[in-house]
């Protein structure tokens, strides 16, 4: 199943939600929307699911209008954040809703749906506890109850909300391995938002960042990581040095100190620099267009973290960098910076 | 030992409870140590009044209770059976009073059963849709709560009455509402309105649409969602407010009272009759009905105090 979403708009009184997002998801996609709170990600899920209605804009599956259709009618498989298990109703019971509630002429007998719910509740690896209510289980094993229970109906399309938001951190790495190999397994096209970067990039094949109801970005993980299209992603995604410069034909200046950088065509006026943590090589002092005094190091694993007061006529900057344990760094040392790879986005504001 | 274990977790309970005086105490250990020289102080004492006090609080409480509460109880039973059981059931089964008792159940079931449907439409609407005009909505619900029963009665009368608004056409067709079954029964619609709907509310309200959501997504049609999801979330919320309404329909005076005419063995239920026998000295009939009245308060407490267990509870048994 694929899924188009056309120029969505979608305004809550004076807050824009959506602002003209355009979107196309392909057949069997992991999709990830990710985005801080606020940007949208939820609303448009949502509106995916026919759970919200935009005010503009088409969505479509398959090339087949789905705005003409209710939420029951969408055959979308849909996980909420806080589950929303039915709380009076067994487990056994929340899994066999959606085949229960069928038609008369398509609902399947007894016998049948038993084996449905058993087979979806042997998927999930939770067969043991189909006469629990949903009040007894902890909150790993609610979100995969709903899981089965959303793909009981053999939905076209999975859609999460944020599904493991209110897990703790083990069982949320835990259950994003999980979720990899089941969509493997069962390939449906499948979107989910998250503010989680590292879950949007260890769990996706494309991710979508989004900011104040529009895409930023489009593109696998390694692209958005590596490429980011623009400062908001660049910011968003993995950890960013942020330094304030001037670019003028061609050169880039740090408080009036020029960088020995190339612009890389950035447009003349105030801009930012961004370096990720790992990509500013520390030297001895003089060995690069950047200057600092070591404060702190931390050493943990392959890397030392050190704090560095950026010396400039800018006032004085902390920054964090993340560089190889080849060379010990001691607190209080001059050292020398360049930045290796890095990119300029005009200031917006 | 296990003395031991017992006086570690009460220091440490200390520690909670009054974490800025000296009881305070970092470690069992120590708190050994200064123990001899303080009286030892048990989590309840730190929680409570001195003894005398609680006494006086505790024996004030249950002088009002009994003064005001089981008193009257007493007394309306007492009378009624002052002149023997015999009298007692003789003052039930006179015609009056069983068309009375007839009458009061009848109205109470019309008016619960509407009640009932229309308070779950409107909490439901209110709960979870978002329209224009909600707050005027919940505002007109509470409505009959803030309104004197007597107005209430005597919108009706207004409306209905002979020289009312709506009088003359009811008389041209023969349709009789005021002094009759379909008054009564709409002044204690009107002002047993509330119970239902303000009992669903807050209940719904925490519990949020994300379940219907869940249902629908699941391809549930909307009455499949509210009779599979809805209902059976609300139950005991739901029969808490039937109970309430149940008893103040029963129970209700003051507008029944104007629009009923108290038409002997016609339009008198159980509250206005007490008050007619009393008023003609028949004591035994009179407090005979009343005892029904607190019979009927009795078992709306009992039936009350276990339904707020159950939704304290929230949960389905296990």
């Amino acid at each position: 199943m694929t899924i188009e979403v056309k120029n969505i708009v979608k305004k809550f009184g004076a807050f824009t939600a959506l602002d003209n997002v355009d979107l196309k998801v392909g057949k069997g996609e992991l999709l990830a929307l990710l985005g801080p709170s606020g940007s949208g990600k939820t609303t448009l899920l949502r509106i995916i699911a026919g759970l919200d209605w935009p005010d503009f804009g088409e969505v479509s599956f398959d090339g087949e209008d789905a705005l003409t259709r209710g939420a029951s009618e969408r055959h979308v498989g849909f996980v909420f954040q806080h589950y929303a298990l039915f709380r009076h109703m067994t487990v056994f019971e929340n899994v066999a809703f959606g085949l229960r509630v069928q038609p008369r002429a398509v609902r399947k007998d007894e016998a049948s749906i038993r084996a449905r719910v058993k087979e979806l509740l042997d998927l999930v690896q939770l067969d043991w506890l189909a006469n629990r209510y949903p009040s007894q289980l902890s909150g790993g094993q609610r979100q995969r109850i709903a899981l089965a229970r959303a793909l009981a109906i053999e939905p076209r399309i999975l859609l999460l909300d944020e599904p493991f938001g209110a897990l703790d951190a083990k069982v949320r790495k835990e259950l994003r391995q999980w979720l990899r190999s089941l969509h493997s397994e069962i390939h449906v096209t499948s979107i989910f938002v998250t503010h989680d970067q590292e879950e949007a990039l260890e769990v996706a094949n494309r991710v979508v960042v989004m900011d104040k109801g529009r895409i930023e970005q489009i593109g696998t993980p390694g692209e958005v990581y590596d490429s980011p299209a623009t400062a908001f992603v660049h910011g968003f995604i993995g950890e960013s040095i942020v330094l304030p410069v001037d670019v003028s034909g061609g050169s880039v200046r740090l408080g009036g100190r020029p960088l020995n950088i190339a612009a890389n065509g950035a447009a003349s006026g105030a801009s930012k620099l961004f370096v990720r943590r790992h990509d500013m090589q520390i030297g001895p002092a003089g060995s690069g267009s950047l200057e600092g005094a070591v404060r702190h190091v931390r050493s943990f694993g392959p890397i030392q973290r050190a704090e560095v007061t950026l010396s400039g006529a800018e006032g004085k900057t902390v920054i964090e960098i993340d560089a190889p344990r080849d060379r010990e760094l001691q607190a209080g040392e001059i050292v020398g910076l360049q930045p290796r790879r890095y990119r300029i986005f005009a200031a917006q504001d | 030992m296990s003395t031991q274990s017992s006086f570690v977790t009460s220091a440490t309970e200390l520690r909670a409870y009054a974490p800025s005086t000296d009881l305070a105490i970092a470690s069992p250990l120590s708190r050994k140590a200064s123990a001899p020289s303080r009286p030892v102080i048990s989590p309840e004492n730190l929680r409570t009044e001195p003894g005398p006090i609680r006494f006086v609080i505790i024996a004030l409480a249950v002088t009002f209770l009994t003064v005001f509460v089981v008193l009257p109880l007493v007394v309306v039973f007492a009378q009624a059976f002052s002149k023997g059981v015999g009298a007692y059931f003789g003052a039930l089964a006179e015609p009056e009073a069983l068309s009375a008792i007839k009458l009061t159940l009848l109205v109470a079931a019309i008016s619960v059963t509407l009640n009932l449907i229309f308070g779950v439409i409107a909490a439901w609407a209110i709960t979870k849709f978002d329209f224009r005009g909600k707050t005027f909505l919940i505002t007109l619900i509470d409505l009959p709560f803030s309104v004197s029963p007597v107005i209430s009665g005597l919108v009706f009368v207004l409306l209905f009455g002979a020289q009312g608004f709506l009088g003359p056409w009811l008389q041209a067709n023969n349709i009789h509402v005021l002094f009759a079954v379909p008054g009564i029964a709409l002044a204690t619609i009107f002002v047993t309105f509330p119970f239902v709907a303000r009992a669903l509310i807050p209940l719904m309200q925490e519990q949020g649409t994300q379940e219907e959501e869940a249902a629908i997504s699941l391809g549930a049609s909307g009455l499949q969602t509210f009779f599979r999801v809805t209902l059976p979330n609300i139950k005991w919320g739901l029969l808490y407010g039937v109970l309430l309404c149940n008893a103040r329909a029963m129970g209700e005076f003051g507008a029944v009272s104007v629009v009923s005419g108290h038409i002997r063995g016609e339009t008198n239920t159980m509250p206005l009759l007490v008050e007619i026998l009393y008023n003609e000295y028949q004591f035994v009939s009179s407090f005979a009905i009343a005892s029904l009245l607190a019979m009927l308060a009795l078992i709306t407490l009992i039936v009350k105090t276990v339904l707020e267990r159950r939704l304290d509870e929230g949960q389905p048994p296990a």
